[in-house]
C-alpha cells in the first residue's frame, strides 16, 4: 500500500532530509517515531502529496507521488487519504454533521447523508450530529474527527500525535478506536507520534539506519 | 454543502464583526447612492421643469435669478416689465410661443402665477378635479397646494402680498378655485394659477383711488417675466442679445445658467463624493482586517482543508465568497438606504415649498453601486484569499 526508496526531502531553508524504505502492506499499521523535528511531519506531508520529494519515491495505493500535479494530488488526496490531526480542528462555526459535510466539500462531492450518518454511527456519535464542537467533550470531538477522516472510506489513515496529551486510558481508547476503525475499512494506518506509550503497543520498532535523522520507524503485523 | 451556504455559515460565525463590517460597508454604499441619486433627480427635476423654455425674459438683474424665479420659483424675481413691451416681444418673428408670467402674491407660502392657458399646455399638466380658469379670480391649484392646504374646488382665499407667507392679505379680492391640478411632479404642483387678468385686478382695486387713477393704472400694466421658445432654434444665436441691447429687460437662457448653477452644486457633489468615498475605503479596511483575522484564526482550519483534499482555489474562493456575502447584503441595504435618504430630502424640499425631486428612481448611475460593493470588498479579500491559497500545510502538521 505505501512504499518509498531512498526517499529524500529538501527543506527550503534548511538540510535534505533522507528517509528509510518503507513498505507497508494493505491493513498493516505502521508507526513513525521520533522526537520533534525528527521528519515525521515531512514524511506525512510526502504520503499524502502536499510535498514533493525531492529524490526517490514514495508509491501510495498504487500511485507514485514524484510526477503528481497539485491538482491531480488534491483529488487523489481526497479520495485515498483520511487525516486525524492532533489538533482536531473542527471547526467552531459548523456543527457536528456538517462538519462532516465539509470533509465532502473539501473533496469535491455532494453531500451524501447516508454516508456521514454511517460515518457518525460507526463511531457511536450519531445522536451528536447537531452540537458544535464546543459542545462536546475530548474524546467525543476524537470520535467526529475520525469520523470526518474515515468518510470517504480512505486506504490510507493518516494519525499525526492521536495520543498527544491524553491520560493513559483515553490514549488506550484513541489507538483502539483508531486501530478497530482500519481494521473495519482495511486501511493501512500510519500513526506519526513521538509518545512512548505508543510505541510499546508495537512489536517490532527498528531505527532509521540512515542516520540523518532520529526518525525511528516501527510496523506491527495486526 | 454548497460554498455559498459554507461561506455564510464562516461568514456569521463571528456574528459582531460581520455585522460591523456591513454596517460600514452598507454606509459607504448608501452615501454613494444619495449622492447619485440626489444628482439625477435635480438634474431631472430641472431638465423636467425646463423642457421647451429657451429663453426668459424679465426685468434686468442677475439672469440666474430670474431663471429661478421664473422658471422654478424658488427666488424672488428681478423686478416687473412693461405689458407693452413683452406684447412686442410677442410679435417678434424669432418668438414661436410666449408664456406671461405675473408673480407677486401668495397663500400661505405658495406661490400665485397669473398666467395664461399656454402655461398649463406647456406642462402637459392634467385636472384631477374641476376646470381651466376661464375668467379673471379664478384660480386652479397644483396638487401638492391641495394637499397642504386643503384647497378644494368652491373654495375662496386671499392671497397675500409677497411670494413667501405672512404679507399683506388682499381680503377685498378674493379668488375662487374651479380646479386642482393632477400630481405631474412639475412645477405646477406647487403653484396656484390664475389668469394674469387676476394680479391685475387684485393690485389695481387694492391701489386705485378713483375711475381715473384705475385707468392710469391699466395702462401701465405690468408682467414679472416671459418665458418663451424660440419659432427657430436659430434664434438662440440673435433674440437674447437683441433683448439685451435693445430693450430695458433681459434674456436669460436657462439652459446656460442651469449648466452654471450644476457646475456650482457640482463642487457640494463632488465633496459628498469624496466622503463618501473615504467611508467605503474605510469599509474596505474594515473588510480586509475582519477576513485577514479569520484567515489567521481559521488558518489551522483552511490546512485541514487542503488535508481532505480542498484545491487552493476552492479555499481561496470561500474567503473570497465571504466578501461576496458581504458585497450583495450591503449593497441591497445601501441602495434601500440611499433611496429612503433621498426620499426624506424629497419630504423636507416639499415641505420647504422647494423644487420638487422624485423619489424611488432606479437611474443607469445606480449600477455603480453594485459594482463599488464588489471591487471593495474583493479588492479587500484578495490579500486574505492569496494568504488562504498560499496556506502551508506543515503549519498543521507542527502545530503542537
Amino acid at each position: 500500500m505505501i512504499n518509498s526508496e531512498q526517499l529524500t526531502y529538501q527543506y527550503a531553508n534548511g538540510p535534505a532530509i533522507a528517509f528509510a524504505d518503507i513498505e507497508v502492506a494493505q491493513g498493516e499499521t505502521l508507526l513513525l517515531s521520533g522526537a520533534s523535528g525528527s521528519g515525521k511531519s515531512t514524511w506525512l506531508a510526502l504520503a499524502s502529496g502536499l510535498l514533493k520529494p525531492g529524490s526517490g519515491d514514495i508509491t501510495v495505493a498504487g500511485q507514485s507521488l514524484k510526477q503528481f500535479d497539485n491538482t491531480s494530488s488534491d483529488a487523489w488526496r481526497a479520495e485515498t487519504i483520511g487525516f486525524l490531526p492532533q489538533k482536531l480542528h473542527l471547526s467552531a462555526a459548523l456543527s457536528v454533521y456538517q462538519n462532516l459535510e465539509l470533509a465532502q466539500w473539501a473533496a469535491g462531492h455532494k453531500t451524501d447523508d447516508a454516508a456521514i450518518k454511517a460515518a457518525l454511527q460507526a463511531l457511536g456519535v450519531l445522536e451528536l450530529s447537531a452540537r458544535k464542537p464546543h459542545q462536546l467533550s475530548g474524546g467525543q470531538a476524537q470520535r467526529v474527527a475520525l469520523a470526518r477522516a474515515v468518510l470517504l472510506q480512505p486506504k490510507v489513515i493518516l494519525a499525526d500525535e492521536p495520543t498527544a496529551s491524553l491520560d493513559d486510558d483515553s490514549a488506550n481508547a484513541a489507538l483502539n478506536l483508531l486501530h478497530a476503525t482500519a481494521q473495519r475499512l482495511n486501511a493501512t494506518l500510519v500513526i506519526a507520534t513521538h509518545d512512548s506509550r505508543v510505541k510499546s503497543t508495537f512489536e517490532a520498532i527498528f531505527q532509521d539506519k540512515k542516520g540523518l535523522c532520529a526518525t525511528k520507524i516501527g510496523r506491527k503485523q495486526l | 454543502m454548497k460554498l455559498i451556504a459554507l461561506s455564510w455559515r464562516y461568514l456569521w460565525s463571528r456574528p459582531l464583526a460581520a455585522a460591523l463590517n456591513l454596517l460600514l460597508l452598507t454606509l459607504g454604499l448608501a452615501s454613494i447612492t444619495f449622492v447619485l441619486l440626489i444628482n439625477h433627480q435635480i438634474s431631472r427635476a430641472f431638465e423636467r421643469d425646463l423642457a421647451g423654455i429657451d429663453v426668459v425674459v424679465g426685468a434686468k438683474g442677475s439672469p440666474m435669478q430670474l431663471i429661478l424665479s421664473g422658471v422654478f420659483h424658488i427666488d424672488a424675481p428681478t423686478g416687473n416689465i412693461p405689458l407693452a413691451a413683452v406684447k412686442e416681444l410677442q410679435a417678434n418673428p424669432q418668438v414661436g410661443k410666449l408664456i406671461p408670467l405675473s408673480l407677486g402674491d401668495n397663500f400661505r407660502g405658495f406661490r400665485i402665477v397669473g398666467t395664461s392657458l399656454d402655461y398649463v399646455a406647456h406642462y402637459r399638466a392634467a385636472l384631477s378635479d374641476g376646470a381651466l380658469w376661464a375668467a379673471p379670480m379664478q384660480a386652479v391649484v397644483g396638487a401638492q397646494v391641495a394637499t397642504q392646504t386643503g384647497l378644494r374646488i368652491g373654495d375662496n382665499f386671499a392671497g397675500a402680498h409677497g411670494l413667501g407667507g405672512g404679507g399683506e392679505s388682499h381680503g377685498n379680492t378674493q379668488y375662487r378655485v374651479v380646479g386642482v391640478l393632477a400630481a405631474s411632479g412639475s412645477v405646477l404642483d406647487r403653484l396656484i394659477l390664475t389668469a394674469t387678468e387676476s394680479v391685475w385686478t387684485v393690485h389695481e382695486s387694492d391701489t386705485a383711488l378713483d375711475a381715473e387713477d384705475q385707468k392710469i393704472l391699466e395702462e401701465e400694466r405690468e408682467l414679472t417675466m416671459a418665458l418663451i421658445q424660440y419659432a427657430s432654434p436659430l434664434a438662440a444665436v440673435t433674440f437674447p442679445r437683441f433683448v439685451n441691447a435693445t430693450t430695458e429687460m433681459q434674456a436669460a437662457a436657462p439652459a446656460l445658467e442651469i449648466t452654471r448653477l450644476l457646475s456650482m452644486l457640482g463642487v457640494g457633489t463632488s465633496m459628498l463624493k469624496v466622503l463618501a468615498g473615504v467611508l467605503l475605503l474605510t469599509a474596505g479596511l474594515g473588510v480586509f482586517i475582519a477576513l485577514w483575522s479569520a484567515v489567521r484564526e481559521r488558518r489551522a482550519d483552511l490546512v485541514l482543508l487542503r488535508m481532505l483534499g480542498a484545491p487552493p482555489r476552492k479555499i481561496a474562493g470561500l474567503l473570497l465568497c465571504e466578501a461576496l456575502w458581504l458585497a450583495v447584503i450591503a449593497c441591497v441595504l445601501g441602495l434601500l438606504l440611499g433611496q429612503a435618504l433621498v426620499g426624506l430630502t424629497a419630504l423636507a424640499l416639499q415641505l420647504d415649498q422647494s423644487i420638487s425631486i422624485g423619489v424611488f428612481a432606479w437611474p443607469i448611475e445606480l449600477a455603480l453601486v453594485p459594482v463599488l460593493a464588489l471591487v471593495v470588498a474583493c479588492g479587500a479579500s484578495l490579500l486574505p484569499a492569496w494568504e488562504a491559497y498560499r496556506v502551508s500545510v506543515f503549519e498543521l502538521l507542527q502545530s503542537r
